[in-house]
């Protein structure tokens, strides 16, 4: 059958209003004889609130599942992804001015197109309905990464953004044979038609397994998932803090978006044969990440080990491949994402202006000197211990409980195991903060607006931990694929 | 008004956290102790409050509040109390004010130090009386943040070192016990929408296999027998007790061990009854060993705070004695011991931070003489070792002689040394009084001051009471047995069939009388 052509890229607005906004940026940093941060935050801005509008207006859609010729999908599932992705990069980006204002050798206005494009991907990867959507979507946000990391030019930054792309082109190679074998089992790329291909037993189940290894390791890869994690804790090191916060939050919470659209909706058919391999997937990265985390003594490199881990926890919930682990997943997205964000924006205050100190030892008797970031850090590092009332806890008795239900209980033993191993790791922090004594009064950042920023992850964890049904309501409503 | 007297109660102490925060470091460190003393005092009088409405007729849970929390996974705001709740309630909200009191002298971060006192509260007081396994572990994780960095803020020399190990301790019990409770939860899934609820997760766990409970009977103990602590996960204790603040060591002590004991009772025989009998004799002989163990540790400690952080690990060992034989006179001693050992090491450890205050030696070989120097501290402190050490006529002798009472007619092996313990603690309390206020003094205790009003205000309430519950323990018994009788009607109904009563009837006066 043929369908006739519908003018239907109002389904995808949100993207065209946060590609539209990055090239109304990159013209004004072309074109203006010179280039001012807060001309680009008012675009960027613009850009994120324009998006989050046109997503959240698709939420009481009813069409057909899918647009733009099959090639996206609407549903509730997407637009809470570009709500969520657009929120984070709205914050990442007042966070990025703030670090610019403190040294302007580092500016650079392509900051503020290339969050906005790498935005663009995240939402695009969240709604794709066919394999090479995803692909596309991956590489846009890829790339505006890549430059991102490398983008102050210190030694490390280049360094990191170098790792970053090899490592990364390898990765992308890999997720685009194993659509290859995709196109190869069921002669299409779209979800739906490998759903159908491989529930019918018309697509070659053999070559469609070789996909599923092939795409979970490209995802893998973006996610931080062991052993495709190497270049995390580089990459988080080197990358500028806000971009490194705005990478922690965003790039996993899309790849695991993405992750769960393909493997619950095109593998679907397949889920006896993916199950098992996310499972030792989880395991081993929930292993590697907490006794990593353990030995590390810079704060970024701990951050990254510990996103490794959550990447783990998330992994769990998916284990059960159904609509409560799918749930549990959402939920644990939004909390790590806003824990993570709130975490690397204390980093990028505590550390002084200029040079990134981000050596565990500047944590020392924070508590004395910004009390303040103390306690949102100390809320942040609860919820990534998993303490209550902050939002991890909630998520993780969802994702652990998704997988208990789903029979996983051994899994669900190593993440508790692996939780308690990590606790050690935050609190050591918190002992640093409150039970030390400063060692000097090094330069401090006492900026009152990015403190004023970083209360909305720290409300948001806390609200997320003590009355979660705010949101949860929401994301059962998402928690339905369509295709 | 009455109707929600348990969130007045268990929230109150969060209207001096939202005051401390609002007033920011404009209050001054007087202000601060003076708003942190009246809202725990406040929370007392709400806690009187729930005692007067209590009926005693009942034996399950009273004063029943439930609302929908978060409706998708099944998790509710419910709480209830019943005989055994309602006195470690009041042990709490009693306890706290004494401990706001002892942490006058305090001088460093005192807004944070009084916040991280009134948390505790609210959570101490939470996990008492939430009869939803999720919110309970909200509750029963949430302690552990304030005393964590109570300890090791405000603590000793090793105070990091000691409040890590306390948190890692208690935090890989309860990764254990997060397990059990979503697996549990998991399960009541089955018929309908998945609930936390106490009362339905008992039907749900009666119809597991036996080997299935014993696994979760497991996890729900290895949580609670680090907080209980029972040998051989009491290492954590005598650093935290030793490390801890005085205030800190007293609401360890005095509180949140017993949320171990308590969560034993209430989670572990409710839940999995037959599981509970499996592992009693194992459980049991944990507990002798416990016993034994922590008097033999006392004896031989030269530090005093460190021996009364021992002699808690013996104290305890009494408490889970007496709940695991499953008799109605040794689940009743095991809840009263649990509420006199609050008051007794309580009052013990308020009386070593006094000593400690004066000499800031904890070390018994460089104290001495202090009976002639400061002879009403001495008598105090006499005092409470009398109590703790079980003599008839205070507090800690009927609850004792119950656990024994009780165990006897179940093993006379556990029964009997049992029993040498209390002359063990005879040893160890009675030796340290002896080398902390005779013999001579040392040159620099010469002009040491005597009690001070506020450490009489501090000391007469627990001694006090240490004296009327001794005297009268019907006061407690009579609201607990009830609850504790229907507890062993549950778990062992052929030793419930014995209608003797667990205390002679009330016109007799209790066993001795006051020295």
């Amino acid at each position: 059958m043929i369908k006739t052509p519908v003018f239907d890229v109002w389904t995808i607005l949100p993207e065209v209003f946060l590609g539209g906004f990055a090239i109304l940026g990159l013209l004004y940093e072309a074109f203006a004889p010179r280039s001012d941060r807060r001309v680009h935050l008012l675009l960027a801005i613009s850009g994120t609130f324009a998006s989050a509008a046109a997503a959240y207006a698709l939420w009481t859609y009813s069409g057909p599942p899918t647009a733009m010729a099959g090639m996206v999908n609407v549903d509730r599932f997407s637009v809470f992804g570009r709500l969520l992705l657009v929120s984070i990069a709205a914050i990442s980006l007042l966070l990025g001015t703030h670090y610019f204002s403190r040294d302007t050798k580092l500016y650079r206005g392509e900051f503020y197109p290339l969050v906005l494009f790498a935005t663009m991907g995240m939402t695009l990867i969240t709604a794709a309905a066919d394999l090479i959507v995803v692909f596309l979507a991956l590489e846009i946000l890829s790339l505006s990464l890549y430059v991102l990391t490398g983008m102050t030019g210190r030694r490390g930054s280049n360094e990191a953004a170098m790792k970053y792309f090899l490592l990364g082109a390898f990765s992308s190679a890999v997720f685009l044979y194993g659509i290859a074998m995709a196109y190869g089992a069921v002669d299409s790329t779209s979800l739906a038609a490998l759903a159908h291909g491989l529930s019918g037993q018309t697509g070659n189940q053999s070559i469609a397994l070789l996909a599923v290894v092939l795409l979970l390791a490209g995802f893998s890869f973006k996610a931080a998932l062991v052993p495709f994690h190497m270049w995390t804790p580089d990459v988080y090191q080197g990358a500028p803090t806000p971009v490194t916060g705005f990478m922690s939050a965003a790039t996993k919470a899309a790849a695991f978006l993405a992750l769960i659209r393909v493997f619950d909706v095109a593998f679907q058919p397949l889920t006896w044969n993916w199950v098992p391999l996310i499972w030792v997937i989880a395991a081993v990265t929930m292993v590697v990440g907490a006794v990593f985390a353990v030995a590390q003594s810079d704060i970024k490199r701990m951050l990254a080990y510990s996103s490794i881990l959550n990447a783990g926890y998330i992994l769990v919930g998916l284990t059960a491949a159904n609509s409560v682990g799918i749930r549990a997943g959402m939920f644990y997205l939004v909390a790590y994402a806003a824990t993570s964000v709130g975490a690397f924006g204390v980093v990028m205050l505590v550390s002084a202006r200029g040079d990134e100190l981000t050596s565990l030892d500047t944590y020392r008797g924070l508590a004395r000197r910004s009390p303040f970031l103390a306690a949102i850090m100390t809320l942040f590092l609860l919820s990534l211990a998993g303490i209550p009332p902050a939002a991890g806890f909630i998520a993780k008795v969802e994702v652990f409980s998704a997988a208990l239900h789903a029979g996983n209980w051994s899994l669900v033993l190593i993440g508790a195991i692996t939780s308690v191993v990590a606790a050690f790791v935050y609190l050591r922090v918190v002992v640093l903060m409150y039970m030390e004594e400063p060692d000097g009064d090094g330069e401090r950042d006492t900026a009152v607006w990015p403190r004023a920023v970083l209360a909305i992850p720290a409300l948001g964890v806390l609200v997320l931990g003590v009355v979660p049904g705010v949101i949860l309501k929401a994301i059962d409503a998402a928690s339905v694929l369509r295709w | 008004m009455t109707a929600h007297i348990l969130t007045i109660t268990t929230f109150l102490p969060l209207a001096g956290v939202i005051v401390l925060l609002g007033g920011g470091r404009n209050l001054s460190d007087q202000i601060t102790k003076l708003i942190a003393f009246l809202t725990t005092v406040a929370t007392f009088v709400a806690s009187l409050v729930i005692v007067g409405r209590f009926d005693t007729a009942v034996s399950g849970f009273q004063m029943v509040e439930h609302a929908a929390w978060v409706k998708s996974i099944g998790l509710s705001y419910l709480l209830g109390i019943d005989g055994i709740s309602l006195w470690m309630v009041l042990l709490t909200t009693f306890l706290m004010p004494l401990a706001v009191l002892a942490s006058w002298r305090i001088e460093k971060d005192v807004r944070r130090y009084m916040l991280a006192m009134l948390i505790l509260e609210i959570s101490v007081v939470g996990s008492f009386v939430a009869l939803d396994l999720l919110l309970f572990f909200i509750f029963f994780e949430a302690l552990l943040v304030p005393m964590y960095l109570l300890i090791g803020g405000w603590g000793g020399e090793r105070r990091v070192y000691a409040a890590v190990k306390f948190f890692l301790f208690t935090m890989a019990g309860s990764a254990f016990l997060l397990l059990a409770i979503l697996f549990l939860y998991s399960k009541s899934g089955a018929s309908g929408q998945a609930t936390f609820d106490l009362r339905s997760l008992v039907s749900v766990a009666g119809g597991l296999s036996a080997g299935t409970a014993r696994w979760l009977f497991m996890g729900f103990f290895v949580a609670f027998a680090v907080k209980v602590p029972l040998f051989p996960l009491h290492t954590w204790l005598a650093d935290a007790h030793t490390e801890a603040p005085t205030a800190g060591s007293v609401l360890l002590a005095g509180v949140l061990l017993k949320v171990g004991a308590y969560g034993l009772i209430r989670f572990n025989l409710a839940l999995f009854p037959e599981a509970a009998k499996y592992f009693a004799t194992f459980v049991s002989v944990l507990a002798v060993i416990g016993i034994i163990y922590g008097a033999v540790c006392a004896i031989m400690q030269t530090d005093i705070k460190r021996l009364v952080a021992y002699s808690s690990v013996s104290h305890l060992g009494f408490v889970v004695l007496g709940i695991f034989a499953f008799t109605r006179q040794g689940m009743t001693g095991g809840v009263l011991q649990m509420v006199n050992h609050g008051l007794a090491t309580g009052a013990l450890f308020l009386l070593v931070g006094m000593v400690y205050d004066r000499t800031h030696t904890r070390q018994l070989g460089e104290l001495g003489g202090l009976a002639g120097v400061t002879p009403w501290l001495a008598g105090a402190f006499l005092f409470a070792v009398f109590a703790s050490v079980g003599l008839p006529g205070l507090n800690s002798f009927i609850g004792e002689f119950l656990v024994i009472v009780g165990t006897f007619s179940v093993s006379h092996w556990f029964g009997s040394l049992a029993a040498i313990a209390v002359i063990l603690a005879a040893i160890y309390l009675l030796w340290s009084y002896q080398r902390l206020a005779y013999g001579p003094v040392h040159e620099e205790h010469r002009a040491l001051p005597d009690v001070s009003v506020r450490e009489v205000a501090i000391l007469a309430p627990i001694l006090g009471l240490i004296l009327v519950f001794g005297v009268a323990p019907r006061l407690l018994t009579d609201k607990i047995q009830p609850t504790t009788n229907a507890v062993v009607a549950r778990v062992h109904p052929a030793h419930a069939q014995d209608a003797a009563p667990v205390l002679p009837p009330a016109a007799a006066p209790a066993e001795g009388s006051a020295p």
